[in-house]
């Protein structure tokens, strides 16, 4: 027999593979195949939120503290927001295996 | 029981869309099909139905307007033939796997190059893997009635159905036709309802990717789907002849009492096979005919029960499958009788191609050859009936 990779049975399907919950790709983690990691400096942070605005996933989520921080469960490692930031206050880190 | 009257094949197969109350046709015109289209956009332009007809830029949009109508919960409607099948092909697997009820008459007629209009089976034999149930009628009475009961069953197994048509040999034909009376066809088709739809009070989402980890499964739902509409097929026949008193099954066999020899077909052509049998019977040879209706799913054990204890059979294909063992029917023959205990000898002959006719002798010629199969060893695996040399 094969692995079993699926990820639940054919039977529990949806006819179709209806997705019957809206709004439930968040439960989708995609963020483990990413390459490289943007890590935030705090101290030239203005929390303008273009990260967050430009962000395609979106990853980026606004905290307490008005900072806007990348969700890694989510986050590809495009490096948008490091290339945005105006003061360059995002730098793409190299995920190690 | 309703009156027969003479009617062309394609306003009559029109006229039952239109009894089955459909809400949205979508649709691009297209030799031979043109009568159907055309016929129903004169109901709804004169309000004799009311149904939205969305007269699309190709058969690419009549089927992906048919799914997205569907998706909400319309019933639907389309057809088409030859090229235009082939143009709707990117969406066809599509509107089976959102299980859509979507009914599609194919008008057949052979594919390009070179152009044909005429018919064969070649253009819907290239969607027979695409998890429609397919249909395949032999004349205009029972094209009619294949629309009824098309309805009745995507509807119940939430699977698109294709209802072939011989082009020309059965859409352009004056045939006296028994339609069935309204209120019965209400009575078998009523008002769809479907459990799950796209609806802004409660959104779904249809057409979502299928990763590694759930396409497998995805497809095995599919499938088995496909494999479980056979019941409700069957059924639905059942249910049609109480109140038509028409029987129809998923294979049809004629004069295959004792028959030593049989002939397998789909479609028109069967009739003119049927003429055949009788004058061979009449010179006491033992043939009979094995017609198959009910192409997708492929109904394995009737098909085997309908052989009977032939000794020889000769598949006749209308469609080339090029560079394979057989034709398509050959192909799938061969398969279902190889995981059987029966193993008649199978001569597999392609024919009918592009509109050319196939007559009674032609078919007696293959009988006498099919005979010459039960004991000869087969020498080839198909052959293109009558190329001239």
């Amino acid at each position: 027999m094969p692995r079993d990779q699926g990820l639940m049975s054919w039977k529990e399907l949806a006819p179709g593979m209806y997705i019957l919950e809206p709004g439930n790709s968040a439960k989708f983690k995609t963020g483990d195949w990413r390459s490289h990691r943007p890590v935030l400096d705090k101290e030239k942070c203005i929390k303008c939120g273009q990260c967050y605005l430009l962000c395609p996933e979106p990853a980026y989520e606004e905290n307490e503290e008005g900072y806007f921080i990348c969700n890694l469960n989510y986050c590809k490692g495009c490096g948008i927001c490091a290339n945005i930031c105006p003061k360059g206050a995002i730098t793409m880190v190299l995920e190690e295996a | 029981m309703g009156k027969r009257v003479a009617k062309e094949v394609s306003i009559a197969v029109a006229d039952a869309v239109a009894q089955c109350k459909v809400d949205v046709i979508s649709a691009y015109p297209i030799t031979p099909q043109t009568h159907i289209v055309e016929h129903l956009a004169d109901l709804v332009n004169n309000g004799e139905l009311d149904a939205e007809y969305i007269p699309v830029e190709s058969e690419h949009a009549a089927m992906s307007a048919c799914i997205g109508a569907a998706a909400t919960g319309a019933r639907t409607f389309t057809s088409t033939s030859s090229q235009g099948l082939l143009f709707m092909y990117e969406v066809l697997p599509i509107a089976s796997a959102l299980r859509l009820p979507i009914v599609m008459v194919v008008a057949n007629r052979a594919i390009s190059a070179p152009i044909s209009i005429w018919n064969d089976h070649s253009d819907v034999m290239t969607m027979r893997d695409h998890g429609w149930i397919q249909t395949f009628a032999e004349n205009g009475q029972e094209a009619v009635d294949l629309i009824y009961h098309a309805y009745r069953v995507a509807e119940r197994a939430m699977l698109p159905v294709a209802v072939n048509l011989d082009g020309f040999i059965v859409t352009h034909v004056v045939e006296p036709i028994e339609m069935l009376d309204q209120e019965l066809v209400d009575r078998y088709i009523p008002p769809l309802k479907m459990k799950y739809k796209l609806d802004p009070k409660k959104p779904i989402t249809m057409g979502a990717i299928g990763v590694p980890e759930i396409y497998t499964e995805a497809k095995k739902a599919q499938d088995e789907a496909l494999k479980a509409s056979y019941k409700i097929i069957v059924q639905a026949w059942r249910d049609f002849e109480k109140l038509s008193g028409r029987r129809y099954n998923p294979v049809e066999i004629y004069r295959m009492e004792d028959a030593e020899v049989a002939l397998v077909i789909m479609g028109s052509l069967a009739e003119t096979a049927m003429n055949a049998v009788d004058k061979l019977r009449e010179q006491g040879k033992k043939v009979g005919l094995v017609r198959i209706r009910l192409w997708r799913p492929f109904p394995t054990q009737d098909f085997l029960k309908a052989l009977g204890k032939v000794k020889a059979i000769c598949v006749f294909d209308r469609a080339v499958s090029h560079g394979a063992s057989g034709g398509p029917v050959g192909i799938e023959v061969r398969s279902v009788l190889y995981q059987s205990n029966k193993r008649p000898k199978v001569l597999n002959i392609i024919g009918g191609l592009g509109g050319r006719d196939v007559t009674v002798e032609d078919f007696e010629e293959i009988f006498d050859r099919t005979f010459g199969f039960i004991k000869a060893k087969p020498r080839f695996a198909y052959e293109i009936y009558g190329a001239k040399e």
